[in-house]
């Protein structure tokens, strides 16, 4: 079996990031503990799917350019797997904030509602509804063109609405979540040097990650459809 | 000019369309009215906080019935003769206008029967009228927009629902913040106005989006 160099590159950067993120020395807070190790997969995950959604938008916008099928089953099938790393985000996020947010004298789920009403978690619930909606709005029309021109369409148009929103929200609510002005952990001051080595890389291999499952599931999807294509 | 008078034809059309077809307009006047009158005999008064949140959520349901109904009617010959005398910036531009005149009308009609019947906590009544028409043409803008993409699918009426809630959260927010305002809640110097440059500068980018992407949905 011959891989790309890119797919090796993933392998090797995640192999990284879980040996060096579990076992590389991360700075000690009081809070946080041991938790903070989480970061190498949790932020990751937002990284990732937002990447990801980035991508089906560029090809939803080909689709519209040209027309070519093929640009309306790669948009789907990023959306998908960004959807499957938005999740993934949530749940690496549950854990954390279990540990963190959750008021220890309750059970954790007890906390949920004052949990997500956090501006980032209302963000990213905006995020993953739309792309929820994106695929209800692709199942309800039969018509394969209407179908991938109609979706393009809304990919677009809730993509660039989702935007601004992700930038006024937090601006409108106290919020406990790290990051309060721009991107968590993107800013210098945010993150240790020494979990920075391990950070990026763990941000890239995801990313490439995600990228080798659309891949792998838009070759099905053009299998599927090779009668049309 | 010519486009001025196309979209000037359409909004008329549609302005004598709404007054004609009669069970449409008083339709929707009815259903303000028994929303409200629900909302009256479940809830009683309500604290200026829950009245402000019913208000935005009766606001966002009744502007899905009006503007929904603006794509969904339009008959499938109808759409294809206003293919061949106009363009779909002019087309959009047209119902959009309609849209935001109609939700003005009901946004009016939606105040006064809420306040007659849940009373009137704010401080500024005709402030709070003034930030609820901000709110009726965002809203209406948006599910303009969304009521075109959706007359294109089966099941219209939910799937605007879907395909809008999320898209709209932050506007309503905006708005229930702004219109605490009106409700003699201090604000830093400015605030408002920043909230309502930001309502206005999302509007434009809306309109915007309408006039990019729709020509891609109007070719069938």
């Amino acid at each position: 079996m011959k891989l790309s160099w890119w797919k090796i590159l993933s392998i090797i950067l995640l192999l990284y990031a879980v040996i060096g993120g579990f076992l590389l020395p991360v700075p000690e807070l009081s809070q946080l503990g041991e938790t903070i190790r989480n970061l190498y997969f949790h932020v990751c995950m937002w990284f990732a799917m937002m990447i990801l959604f980035t991508v089906s938008i560029v090809h939803s916008v080909k689709y519209l350019k040209n027309t070519n099928l093929k640009h309306d089953i790669k948009a789907k099938s990023y959306a998908q797997v960004g959807t499957y790393m938005g999740l993934l985000g949530y749940l690496t996020g549950g854990i954390w904030a279990s540990f963190t947010w959750a008021d220890p004298n309750n059970p954790a789920y007890a906390s949920f509602g004052s949990i997500m009403r956090e501006p980032k978690l209302i963000g990213a619930a905006m995020a993953l509804l739309i792309y929820g909606a994106y695929f209800i709005l692709r199942s309800s029309i039969k018509d394969m063109d209407q179908r991938a021109r109609v979706s393009a369409v809304y990919n677009i148009f809730a993509y660039t609405m989702l935007f601004p929103s992700i930038w006024i929200i937090p601006r409108l609510l106290p919020s406990l979540h790290p990051g309060q002005e721009g991107n968590p952990a993107l800013n210098f001051n945010d993150i240790d040097s020494r979990m920075r080595m391990v950070f990026y890389p763990a941000v890239i291999g995801w990313t490439l990650l995600g990228a080798w499952i659309a891949s792998v599931k838009i070759r099905i999807d053009f299998i599927i459809e090779k009668n049309i294509i | 000019m010519r486009a001025y008078n196309h979209f000037n034809a359409l909004v008329k059309k549609e302005i004598l369309l709404e007054l004609r077809q009669q069970h449409s307009l008083y339709g929707m006047m009815l259903y303000i009215a028994s929303t409200i009158f629900v909302l009256y005999l479940t809830i009683g008064n309500a604290e200026a906080e829950i009245w402000n949140a019913l208000f935005w959520i009766t606001q966002l349901f009744i502007c899905i019935n009006a503007v929904a109904k603006s794509f969904l009617q339009e008959a499938k010959g109808r759409m294809l003769y206003h293919y061949s005398i106009t363009s779909p910036t002019t087309f959009i531009l047209a119902k959009i206008t309609s849209n935001v005149l109609l939700m003005f009308v009901m946004n009016i009609i939606n105040l006064v029967l809420y306040t007659a019947f849940l009373g009137d906590p704010t401080s500024s009544y005709f402030g709070f009228m003034g930030i609820s028409l901000i709110g009726a043409l965002g809203l209406s803008l948006v599910f303009t927009m969304l009521a075109a993409i959706a007359s294109k699918a089966m099941q219209q009426a939910s799937l605007m629902a879907i395909l809008g809630f999320p898209i709209i959260i932050p506007q309503l927010m905006l708005l229930v913040k702004l219109s605490k305002s009106a409700f003699s809640e201090i604000f830093r110097d400015g605030a408002p106005l920043q909230i309502v440059m930001l309502l206005v500068a999302l509007d434009i980018s809306v309109i915007f989006l309408a006039i990019i992407l729709y020509p891609f949905l109007w070719k069938d």
